[in-house]
């Protein structure tokens, strides 16, 4: 992508640009008489060597930086499994309204009621959209849910007096956060093959599962795409050894209104807020993961939850809580803007944002199978795996392709994920996209295809217009440079 | 043809007709064959779509029932803090190239996201005087518990030693991290010895009480024992105070919302993650680097990434992935807008006027200030009545009061005062108070 | 560049040396090529026993982190530490500058035995 401005692009740190006496901003005088300071010895003998810079300088620096990125503003951006759909404007008025922005965490309670019916509303609404009704609003990302719910799990165990269960199992395709995350709940983890429709194998599970199973972690749909044929098989697998069955819900953008975790047999589930119900990104972060379980399992979950007792709302903490998993209640500012956006949606809805995104979804995989090759040729949910192994032999890569699809203005898919699929490729376009972008992404598809045979260097060299071409990772590695340097040489990185 | 129902969903009647005609199916049902039927479809039971006229209209009721602080004086803090932001910063944040871009893990496309993430390390590093520092953790706490984590792997102790002097919850969501790996806490007091096999120390300053503690002495104790040092510090107050880096402590962690993120009732904030550069492979989270690209320019990448879950999965160094980009966002335009001068300036404007508060308030009868050090903007006060009754009665006179802490100490309230306190409000806060105090 | 056959291989891609019962170990162009740019080794420190094919470390590449598994047994008497600076020795050559351990070998002849020779060697990697 061009930025949108001819020229070379200065991209000098804000201490480079910085020349002593310039202020950003003018504080207010003190109003108080001064006071003694306390001794020499406890003050910072070095000043923080932080900028100094004008105002109008901060504005047009961070003004330039954004133009350098790609974002859902911007750009088509089918990252799989992330569900990069439109970001909704009005979210982001409601979340910096002075009632919300502006009140502490500490506030009494009475102070702030209609904080306290936003989340507990928040807790009903998820809890039935996914069947799982006991909600705790407090992780603040997929993995701290994740985190979250296997506490959950071990503690319910360890309350009926069974130490034994120490097992995670997971198929080979989950995400790295499922087995990063069991191994911090003390878990050992167990892969669980899939077969070569790209489904967990059954048989292997049913092998795998005995009196040890803690949990079964399952992404439905899986990270393939795929809604397993077997659910209720492998649920029911799970339940008869006792153990519980968890769902990884990065992927329910393709499930609501269409299925509830509940009925399914789940226990045990994450949501990710920030894909899933439309709260920005933020290019990393911040993102909700809320964590939602069945009455059986409801007095474990984090505290705090919010309680209602007529029309009063309140913190309580769950009688055999497993504990806080953070400072305060939760990342409010992501739960207002997925309250406004479940409210905006509605009951109905919710299935028209599935039925939307599983339709985008098949649409391209329908185009495109036959010459990228597909990781499971059959209808998938709301997202794709591509396999372009035939364009591997032919010496370009999934992150050949990738880059070349920068050059088109698209921003690329999830690259070699999941692990299981040779040089992966994840698309998943979202509801929120028009027909018309994915024709044109299928037309560049088809487009790149093409210049693999005519002129392969256009992939290999690619990206070619953006402000940085393909950057040295193994030299960022081997020499890491992780702070500005005074004296700092533009050009050197060691 | 008639309209769409969702703004947010482009696919018209026709559109769908012709994609599905594409696919090959007759109609949705057949995209969705391998979902068990009986529970297929089911009807969810919440509140019917709202137009966006009724929806800003429902929410802006609700938030019309909290006590928001532009209305009232507040003196509340203990872990989050009001302070002024700039109006720059709520401007940047607003650019929807940052707000609705991902992580970055196509650099070539997020130079913007990752120029901005090495700024955020870089000013880290300056403000606690620390080698190297992450692109951001969760919140403070959990920031906290992922340093004890990683002072066990680094020692290869299983022990943590905390100061009772650190806020109790802090040790609870430690304990909610530590439990699952048999990791086992004990709390010590300052004349304590730490036990034989502790990986680390954990300290906060300003603590609990809002008393600074001497980081040195403490690092130096937690060094003769062969343990790290982990201290959870205000980055306000390092506008004054001596630096965990002077002090030579191991790790640093923090809660970064007080400089310029919004209290939006206790989330999302940004916790900062520091330390010495020896221990860097050990660190969690998502590091930024500078490098080249094919033409010499200078760019930034993710780096250092073997460490983390997407590579490393069940051996990662946490099981973090998204994390808190945009509030880091918010914090690194706040530090470049009130710059050098400014950083030293709001640290001075609240230790001015926390210790002004302080002085008048210990003057009135039945209040009593205890303090046993110096503090920086929040201190303890001994009330001639419970707390929550005091603050139930402020709240009348558009004051929202200091932290309850009655919990461990007598008729205890923490009181915050910052920059954004003026004279006046602490000259209201004080009559009020004295006010109160009188009536039996 | 041709399988050295100096030396012995384990099925781990890892080569040993051996002088007298002195074992200098490394990883074999195989294995370099598969995990790409070395970005940084992870090894014992000096006097650290080390058990034959058990995990004595681990090697990184950018995106990938593989474990070393010691095609040898006894105690380290030397580390390579230039890959602590320059991760990019093993890349260079594998065979040579880029040597990560230098062991006393607890037995040394009966080891050598369990090790396959170059040709062994290339006839696994082929399969692969």
């Amino acid at each position: 992508m061009k930025v949108p401005f001819p020229g070379e692009i200065d991209r000098r740190l804000l201490n480079e640009r910085s020349v002593s006496g310039r202020i950003g901003l003018q504080l207010q005088e003190i109003d108080v008489p001064e006071q003694p300071f306390p001794d020499a010895g406890l003050l910072r003998s070095v000043e923080a060597r932080l900028p100094e810079v004008s105002q109008p300088e901060v504005v047009r620096y961070f003004t330039t930086l954004s133009a350098m990125n790609f974002s859902i503003d911007t750009n088509f951006y089918p990252l799989g499994s992330c569900t990069m759909k439109y970001n909704p404007k009005v979210n982001e008025e409601m979340a910096f309204l002075p009632g919300m922005a502006g009140i502490h965490p500490n506030q009494p309670d009475e102070t702030v009621q209609g904080a306290l019916q936003l989340i507990w509303e928040l807790q009903q609404d998820l809890g039935e959209i996914t069947g799982l009704p006991a909600v705790c609003l407090g992780p603040l990302a997929g993995a701290q849910g994740e985190y979250s719910g296997l506490m959950i799990a071990q503690a319910y165990f360890q309350d009926q007096g069974d130490f034994n269960r120490t097992i995670a199992l997971m198929p080979d395709s989950a995400h790295g956060t499922n087995p990063a995350s069991a191994a911090m709940a003390g878990l050992e983890v167990v892969t669980v093959p899939s077969d070569s429709a790209g489904n967990v194998d059954v048989e292997a599970l049913r092998g795998l599962v005995d009196q040890r199973t803690c949990v079964f972690m399952l992404t439905l749909p899986s990270t393939l795409g795929l809604f397993e044929p077997n659910i209720l098989e492998i649920t029911n697998i799970v339940h008869e050894v006792g153990g519980l069955v968890y769902a990884d819900g990065a992927n329910l953008n393709a499930l609501l209104g269409i299925v509830k975790l509940g009925d399914l047999g789940f226990d045990i589930a994450h949501s990710n807020l920030h894909k899933t119900f439309s709260t920005p990104h933020g290019g990393g972060g911040p993102g909700a993961g809320p964590v939602l379980v069945s009455e059986t399992l409801a007095s474990y979950l984090p505290t705090p939850v919010v309680d209602r007792n007529g029309d009063t709302y309140r913190f309580a903490a769950p009688d055999k809580t497993v504990g806080r998993v953070n400072g305060f209640h939760g990342s409010f500012g992501v739960l207002v803007r997925a309250y406004a956006y479940i409210r905006a949606v509605g009951a109905e809805g919710m299935r028209e944002v599935s039925e939307n995104a599983i339709i985008n979804a098949n649409y391209i995989r329908t185009a495109l199978a036959e010459e990228f090759g597909i990781a499971a040729d059959r209808v998938c949910m709301h997202e794709c795996v591509l396999s372009p192994q035939a364009q591997k032999a032919k010496g370009v890569s999934a992150l050949d392709i990738s880059k070349r699809l920068i050059d088109y203005g698209i921003h690329p898919p999830t690259m070699y994920f999941p692990l299981i699929v040779p040089e992966a490729l994840m698309v998943e376009p979202t509801e929120t996209e028009t027909k018309d972008t994915l024709d044109r992404f299928i037309a560049v598809m088809r487009q790149i295809n093409k210049e693999i045979d005519s002129d392969p260097d256009l992939l290999h060299d690619a990206p070619h217009d953006t402000p940085n071409t393909r950057l040295d990772e193994a030299n960022a590695a081997r020499h890491p440079y992780l702070r500005w340097q005074p004296d700092d040489d533009l050009t050197a990185v060691d | 043809m008639p309209t769409n129902i969702s703004p947010y969903i482009p696919n018209t009647q026709d559109d769908r007709e012709l994609m599905l005609a594409a696919i090959g199916v007759s109609c949705i049902d057949d995209l969705v064959l391998d979902i068990p039927e009986a529970h297929r479809f089911p009807k969810l039971d919440i509140r019917p779509a709202l137009s966006e006229f009724d929806l800003t209209a429902e929410i802006g009721a609700l938030a019309s029932r909290n006590a928001a602080l532009g209305e009232y004086a507040c003196f509340l803090g203990a872990g989050a803090y009001r302070h002024y932001i700039p109006s720059v910063v709520k401007s940047v944040v607003a650019r929807g190239e940052f707000l609705t871009s991902y992580t970055p893990y196509q650099p070539e496309v997020a130079q913007g996201t990752l120029q901005v993430g090495f700024e955020f390390q870089s000013m880290i590093c300056e403000i606690t005087g620390m080698e190297v520092a992450n692109a951001g953790m969760y919140d403070g706490p959990t920031a906290f518990a992922e340093g004890a984590l990683m002072a066990c792997r680094i020692t290869r102790r299983q022990t943590v030693a905390v100061l009772d002097t650190v806020e109790p919850r802090n040790a609870q969501i430690l304990d909610a991290y530590a439990r699952h790996q048999g990791i086992e806490i004990v709390v010590i007091g300052h004349g304590d010895d730490l036990p034989d096999d502790a990986a680390c120390l954990m300290i906060q300053s300003p603590n609990q009480f809002g008393v600074i503690e001497d980081m040195e002495a403490l690092a130096d104790k937690a060094h003769a024992s062969g343990a790290l040092s982990v201290a959870s510090i205000n980055p306000t107050s390092l506008g004054m105070f001596r630096t965990p880096g002077e002090c030579d402590v191991d790790i640093v962690t923090a809660e970064g919302q007080a400089l310029g993120v919004p209290l939006s009732f206790g989330g999302p904030y940004v916790g900062l993650f520091a330390c010495k550069d020896i221990h860097k492979r050990q660190m969690p989270g998502r590091i930024i680097g500078r490098t080249t690209d094919t033409k010499g320019r200078v760019g930034y990448v993710l780096t250092l990434q073997t460490r983390e879950q997407h590579i490393r999965r069940e051996r990662a160094t946490s099981n973090i992935c998204t994390s808190t980009a945009l509030i880091g966002l918010l914090m690194t335009t706040y530090l470049a807008v009130i710059g050098r001068a400014g950083f030293k300036k709001v640290a001075e404007l609240c230790y001015h006027k926390a210790h002004y508060a302080a002085i008048e308030i210990d003057k009135l009868p039945g209040y009593s200030v205890k303090t046993d050090g110096p503090f920086f903007h929040e201190f303890m006060v001994e009330c001639p009545k419970p707390p929550a009754e005091i603050n139930r009665a402020l709240i009348d006179s558009k004051i929202i009061g200091g932290h309850d802490m009655s919990d461990r100490s007598n008729n205890g309230m923490l009181i915050c005062v910052t920059e954004v306190n003026t004279r006046a409000e602490i000259d209201a806060l004080v009559y009020a108070l004295s006010e109160i105090g009188a009536v039996r | 560049m041709a399988t050295p056959d100096d030396r012995r291989y384990s099925d781990e891609h890892e080569w040993a040396l051996f002088d007298g019962s002195i074992v200098t170990v490394g990883v074999t162009q195989f294995a370099t090529d598969s995990l790409g740019d070395v970005v940084y080794v992870d090894l014992p420190q000096v006097g650290a026993e080390v058990v034959q094919f058990e995990k004595f470390g681990e090697i990184e590449s950018v995106k990938a982190v593989s474990d070393l598994f010691s095609p040898i047994g006894g105690t380290i008497i030397e580390v390579n530490s230039d890959l602590m600076t320059m991760s990019e020795k093993v890349n260079e050559d594998p065979y040579s500058v880029g040597w990560l351990i230098k062991v006393e070998a607890s037995d040394a002849e009966s080891q050598l035995g369990t090790l396959m020779d170059a040709a062994a060697y290339d006839a696994l990697t082929a399969e692969e």
